[in-house]
């Protein structure tokens, strides 16, 4: 059967992804009712994928409808974008990473290592996690657009 | 002064390259991994200032650092990490292994400007 994700385990990356678009997009993220990531349910055009392993595995996930991705990114990068590119995939896998970087200082008793980026480009496509675990999703709201912050996290102990 | 700029990332290369230029830093050399940094150092320096970053493939940037602090002709290059690697044993493993100074992701502009500053005030 399949488990959910800990509130204490998904704080951080809250946490994290409110102060990289602070300081890196220039936007203030603002967190919604958290729920959980069922199949078929959030549908997206863009997402930065981040793998988690060590003494916890799972994944931390940005992901993005297209219009706000591309402000998003011009925001970060300081350099206009039209369309889904290199440049914005690019952007969209380092801000995953920043923010799962910067949330595994929070989570040092689980020993992390983080994956270099994975992104995903395809309209309307899924992110789903993994059999055993159920993710959690964290639906934001920035001056940009809404977007989705999805973490699936299970300690190995 | 000539900076080598070493992140996998374009945008983050971008970002930094803008914050460089704010500081009247033009001449700056860009490296996409560890291994590429190494090349670009052999082939084109000395460098006054190296910015690298730690996670890239190919190499990674703590073990471009070791290499760099372990060759005679690059030992005494300044090496600022600048990273998402946030924890504090991954700073006192950079520091130990000769880095000048350690900026973790995500971080304002002032932030880098302040270290490169400092660095080059030196």
């Amino acid at each position: 059967m399949a488990s959910m994700v800990k509130v204490e385990h998904v704080n951080p990356f809250i946490n994290a992804t409110i102060e990289t678009f602070k300081s890196m997009v220039n936007c203030e993220a603002k967190p919604g009712k958290v729920f959980l990531l069922k199949t078929g349910k959030v549908h997206f055009d863009v997402s930065g994928i981040i793998g988690l392993s060590g003494g916890a595995r799972g994944t931390v996930a940005l992901s993005f409808p297209r219009i706000t991705a591309l402000k998003v990114v011009t925001s970060f990068g300081g350099m206009k974008v039209l369309a889904l590119d290199d440049i914005v995939t690019d952007a969209i896998g380092e801000l995953a990473n920043i923010v799962a970087g910067a949330a595994k200082k929070h989570l040092s008793q689980y020993k992390i290592s983080i994956s270099l980026p994975t992104v995903v480009v395809g309209e309307n496509h899924e992110v789903a996690g993994s059999k055993d675990v159920i993710p959690m999703a964290v639906p934001f709201e920035c001056g940009f657009g809404a977007f989705l912050l999805i973490v699936s996290f299970k300690s190995e102990s | 002064m000539k900076i080598l700029l070493v992140d996998d990332s374009t945008t983050m290369r971008r970002i930094q390259k803008n914050t460089l230029a704010k500081l009247g830093f033009e001449n700056v050399t860009e490296a996409e991994d560890g291994a590429d940094a190494l090349k670009k150092l052999a082939v084109g320096g000395p460098f006054d200032l190296v910015l690298m970053d730690w996670n890239m493939p190919n190499m990674t940037g703590i073990e471009a650092l070791k290499k760099i602090k372990a060759d005679p002709a690059t030992k005494a290059t300044p090496v600022i990490m600048v990273t998402s690697e946030s924890e504090k044993t991954r700073i006192v493993e950079a520091i130990q292994s000769g880095a000048a100074n350690y900026v973790v992701k995500p971080f304002q502009p002032e932030t880098l400007m302040e270290k490169i500053s400092a660095l080059a005030a030196k």
